[in-house]
């Protein structure tokens, strides 16, 4: 544990904006309890772009929520250190927890229809969102509703502001819940899959604007997405989830040049890129699904969908330095980080 | 099996100018509204191969796909499965010859009722063979599709989403069908899965000697699976044609547009603006002339009277692309287009 917070401080020198430390959610279900999050370290600085990836189950949106404080009462949050921009988000009242959320940390949901009051109009939200948190009047808040609808892209804004979530599409609804993320000017946007319900026309625009906007801003957001195309266009850093934990964080250009888990490694390998599978072949699938996070698991969470798993992956392996602000959490990391290191492994075994 | 068949014709669906329409609303107070879900559309697909179908939601692939399948009747034009029409064919008939696998194995599979069960409905369905034969036909199909003996003793609920859709293709399957319609088969997986089940779809069309329809939304899926390919805004077909083609020298504004938004996972190129307008139309009033015209970053005046028809462009390829594809692509079926400057 102490290596653990020595390699994380080492990556970030000046304090990060969210700094997550052995952060645990347990679900009460029928047959026990549910894993869900397994003690998973992270940290986003400020400003930043980090992608949560991983596949259902993994427990990426059970992070989100546990950061927003947004997980039913039966759930059970536990972590070592949950500390946003110096505020206990462990300790911290409700009353003041609610004060932070939507003014200093914002979310964005996959499917805005459910995210928005369909009872409202889209400027009644907008505006609600800025005078639930801020000292402003109707005209102050009017204004900047209407500026942000324009600046997400949205033509006859002062119309909209009129109407309700309804007579909107999928790709407009998502441009409102961006605007209305960013009325308070947050510190921190959490986007929870917030392009897969929409067309890949669409979402390339949206994920455009979403990139746009966080650098005018200044804003850091935590994007989490399963879609490893995704990831590869918008993301900094990269922290690739599987099974409740963490397994690989790294820069984007580090994660995919140099992938140092064999999860990750296998991920990038099944879906077919367009001049690396030959159209028609057979591609690369991980075998085998994912394990049961009701029952306990031991030693690597992946040994029994890995092809490289040995005697020593029934032992939990540490999370492990393979580069500068690159870690990995398998027992062989630095070889599988180093191929030809790897190779000449073989050849000696 | 099949041989009587594919000896007569060499096209195991041919689509003649199909449209279907439905009529929305219409009130007291209300004008009811025409919705074209598909327009127009012809397509001839060989036996033997893959055509992908893509666009996006609301464009009237999943309309196409009921309209095949006999769920709906269409409102005019011709489906013509191995050189005869289906119009009025008998229901069971036609489903011994075009199957479905559909997006979501989750509502696509009866939650009360064992795998054999499901598996060998259609067996019992058109009486074939007896119990004995049936079930060791079941077996034999579970066996194909990757899943272990036991489960066909399970029901879908103890299943994972991966071996769900692996039933629905046994499923499909079991009959023999030519023709299988593959809606989104693989959008409801995750990314490690979805390679097991892309797999298992083309070791069985080499088994069988299958003929996809496969429609997807994704990109880089349609890309490794399909031979031809065809391109669908609004009801109509945009563009139409191999896969070299449609890949790496796109004709319409729209099929280059959507090729330029499909994100590969290269890190460093950003995410690209691609220039369309924000609004999809409303496809109960279509724009007039090419319905995709005020999207389009090309777009002239004409554009907006006239609807340009969906026809043949000269092959610019150059020489030896038609080897490997089987008689019949690179010949009677060129690229086709619709566009007034394409």
């Amino acid at each position: 544990m102490n290596n653990l917070s020595s390699t994380e401080r080492s990556t970030a020198p000046a304090s990060p904006l969210l700094s997550v430390k052995q952060l645990r959610v347990d679900l009460p279900v029928a047959k026990g309890t549910l894993h869900a999050v397994r003690g998973i370290d992270f940290h986003v600085e400020r400003g930043e772009m980090l992608c949560l990836v991983g596949e259902s189950g993994c427990g990426k949106s059970m992070t989100s929520l546990a950061l927003m404080g947004l997980l039913p009462r039966k759930a059970q949050v536990n972590a070592d250190c949950l500390n946003f921009d110096g505020v206990d988000l462990l300790t911290v009242p409700e009353r003041e927890r609610s004060n932070l959320r939507g003014a200093r940390m914002a979310m964005i949901f996959q499917e805005p229809m459910t995210a928005l009051n369909p009872a409202y109009t889209l400027g009644n939200q907008l505006c609600e969102a800025l005078r639930r948190h801020q000292q402003v009047s109707r005209k102050a808040a009017h204004d900047r509703a209407l500026y942000l609808l324009k600046r997400v892209g949205i033509s006859a804004a002062e119309e909209r502001m009129r109407q309700y979530p309804h007579q909107l599409s999928g790709g407009l609804r998502q441009r409102v819940m961006i605007a209305m993320a960013l009325m308070c000017e947050p510190d921190l946007i959490i986007a929870d899959e917030p392009t897969t319900a929409l067309d890949v026309t669409i979402q390339a625009q949206i994920l455009h604007l979403l990139r746009d906007l966080q650098q005018e801003f200044g804003t850091a957001v935590i994007f989490i997405t399963h879609d490893l195309g995704v990831v590869a266009r918008i993301a900094d850093r990269v922290a690739v989830m599987y099974a409740g934990e963490v397994i690989e964080t790294a820069s984007a250009q580090a994660l995919f040049q140099a992938p140092s888990h064999p999860y990750t490694q296998g991920l990038l390998r099944c879906i077919p890129t367009p001049g690396k599978t030959l159209p028609g072949s057979r591609l690369q699938a991980i075998p085998g699904v994912v394990p049961n996070l009701v029952e306990k698991v031991d030693g690597c969470a992946f040994c029994n969908r890995c092809d490289q798993a040995a005697e020593l992956c029934r032992t939990t392996p540490p999370l492990q330095t393979v580069a500068d602000g690159h870690l990995s959490r398998c027992h062989f990391a630095h070889q599988l980080s180093n191929p030809a290191q790897l190779n000449a492994q073989e050849v000696t075994l | 099996m099949n041989s009587a068949a594919s000896s007569r014709d060499p096209l195991a669906l041919e689509l003649c100018a199909l449209s279907k329409t439905f009529k929305l609303g219409g009130g007291m107070l209300h004008k009811s509204r025409t919705l074209k879900a598909v327009n127009d559309v012809s397509l001839r697909v060989p036996r033997g191969q893959v055509m992908g179908l893509v666009g996006e939601s609301g464009c009237g692939k999943s309309t196409l796909a009921k309209v095949l399948l006999g769920l709906t009747p269409p409102s005019a034009g011709d489906v013509l499965i191995n050189g005869k029409a289906i119009v009025n064919a008998n229901q069971k008939a036609l489903a011994r010859h075009i199957q479905p696998i559909f997006q979501d194995p989750y509502s696509s599979l009866n939650p009360r009722q064992r795998i054999e069960q499901i598996v060998g409905l259609p067996l019992r369905i058109h009486a074939m063979g007896t119990a004995k034969e049936q079930a060791a036909k079941v077996d034999e199909m579970l066996e194909l599709v990757g899943l272990p003996k036991r489960a066909a003793q399970q029901y879908p609920g103890q299943m994972s989403g991966g071996q769900r859709q692996r039933v629905a293709i046994a499923r499909a399957l079991i009959m023999r069908p030519d023709l299988v319609i593959c809606d989104e088969p693989t959008s409801a997986l995750d990314v490690s899965v979805q390679a097991q089940i892309l797999n298992l779809l083309l070791d069985l069309k080499d088994e069988f000697g299958l003929t996809y329809l496969f429609i997807s939304h994704d990109l880089a899926v349609v890309e490794h699976l399909a031979d031809r390919i065809a391109v669908m805004y609004l009801g109509r077909i945009v563009e139409e044609g191999t896969r070299e083609q449609i890949f790496s020298a796109p004709r319409h504004p729209y099929t280059q547009a959507l090729l330029a938004s499909a994100l590969t996972p290269e890190p460093g190129l950003g995410v690209p603006d691609i220039g369309l307008g924000a609004g999809q139309p409303d496809p109960t009033q279509p724009p007039s002339g090419c319905a995709f015209h005020p999207r389009c970053p090309i777009a002239q005046p004409e554009c907006a009277q006239q609807a340009p028809a969906l026809s043949p462009i000269a092959q610019s390829a150059g020489p030896g692309t038609s080897q490997g594809t089987s008689q019949g692509t690179s010949q009677g079926n060129p690229t086709r287009v619709a566009c007034h400057f394409a």
